[in-house]
């Protein structure tokens, strides 16, 4: 296990570039679906208002 | 066969088309990426030359490979908006744009980050990574124009020519490593010949490119979703969508 950690003393290298994707892959994936949460949410909030200023 | 690319090319058969199809595109990225990263690190033997430093490999390739494919598609897309003006290639132009660049910043971090161990430098002015550089700035260039045009048509028609006349740049990033004296290797994978690369070192790899690309087209079913509901927001069928969505969850 430890052998396997160790990356023939490229550790620090490996492990690095693969958590760096992990994160930045991540991040994308979780902010593209925040703003679309977010978009979905304004423009319900503006059909609303739209529908009470029209009665 | 027309008739369905014409359906498929209206905002609100696409949005509910790209609603269902999300979860699936993401959850088999999720497994391709797994098997792959699996395949990777723990099964592919160690290079001759690299030792194990090389299976950064499978992170810096497919992220490289995702920000030539996204800004080819970025620049289709933008052409086919401003030849037939269609509002749906936009919308595909502008969601690509974003995790483009996310996929450029990983392929030259990855790619720094291996130079160190391999070339003695986490960065030269070397004509493969320098047209590289250039793709983020294409990206981050096509982002902020689109952010400093508040009128959604103008933006639409400038970051489209931005994104064409950027085209150039491709065929630099791919060649660069023949025309010039690169220090980066050459192909392994995408040239006329067989890959060089085994078979326990190339399937990893393979399936790593997969789960980027679906990854890829996860993200975008999310993001066209986004630049649809903004541009179309006082459509009609956009309060009948998000009414069936809201009572659903």
């Amino acid at each position: 296990m430890n052998e396997f950690l160790d990356m023939g003393g490229y550790a620090k290298y490996v492990w690095s570039t693969y958590s760096i994707s992990l994160i930045v892959l991540t991040l994308t994936v979780v902010l593209c679906k925040r703003t679309l949460t977010n978009t979905r949410k304004r423009v319900l909030r503006r059909q609303a208002s739209l529908k009470e200023s029209q009665t | 066969m027309w008739n369905w690319f014409h359906k498929l090319a209206s905002p609100p058969h696409f949005y509910r088309i790209a609603s269902a199809f999300e979860p699936w595109l993401l959850w088999l990225a999720i497994a391709c990426m797994l098997t792959g990263a699996y395949g990777g690190l723990v099964l592919a033997p160690a290079d001759h030359v690299q030792g194990d430093g090389f299976r950064i490999i499978y992170v810096h390739v497919p992220a490289a490979f995702l920000s030539m494919f996204s800004y080819a598609l970025m620049a289709v897309a933008s052409g086919i908006g401003l030849i037939w003006r269609m509002k749906l290639a936009f919308s595909v132009a502008a969601a690509t744009a974003p995790v483009g660049a996310a996929f450029t910043f990983l392929a030259l971090v990855t790619g720094a980050i291996w130079g160190q161990p391999m070339w003695g430098s986490y960065w030269e002015w070397d004509p493969r990574l320098t047209s590289e550089l250039i793709l983020l700035f294409l990206f981050l260039g096509y982002i902020f124009l689109r952010q400093a045009l508040a009128e959604t048509r103008q933006a639409d028609r400038a970051s489209g020519i931005l994104a064409l006349v950027g085209v150039v740049n491709l065929p630099i990033i791919h060649y660069s490593v023949e025309w010039w004296n690169s220090i980066h290797q050459g192909p392994s994978l995408i040239k006329l010949e067989a890959p060089s690369i085994t078979t326990d070192m190339l399937w990893p790899l393979l399936a790593m490119i997969i789960g980027y690309q679906l990854l890829f087209l996860a993200i975008l079913m999310t993001s066209v979703r986004t630049q649809v509901l903004q541009r179309e927001q006082n459509a009609r069928w956009i309060t009948e969508q998000l009414g069936t969505e809201n009572i659903h969850g």
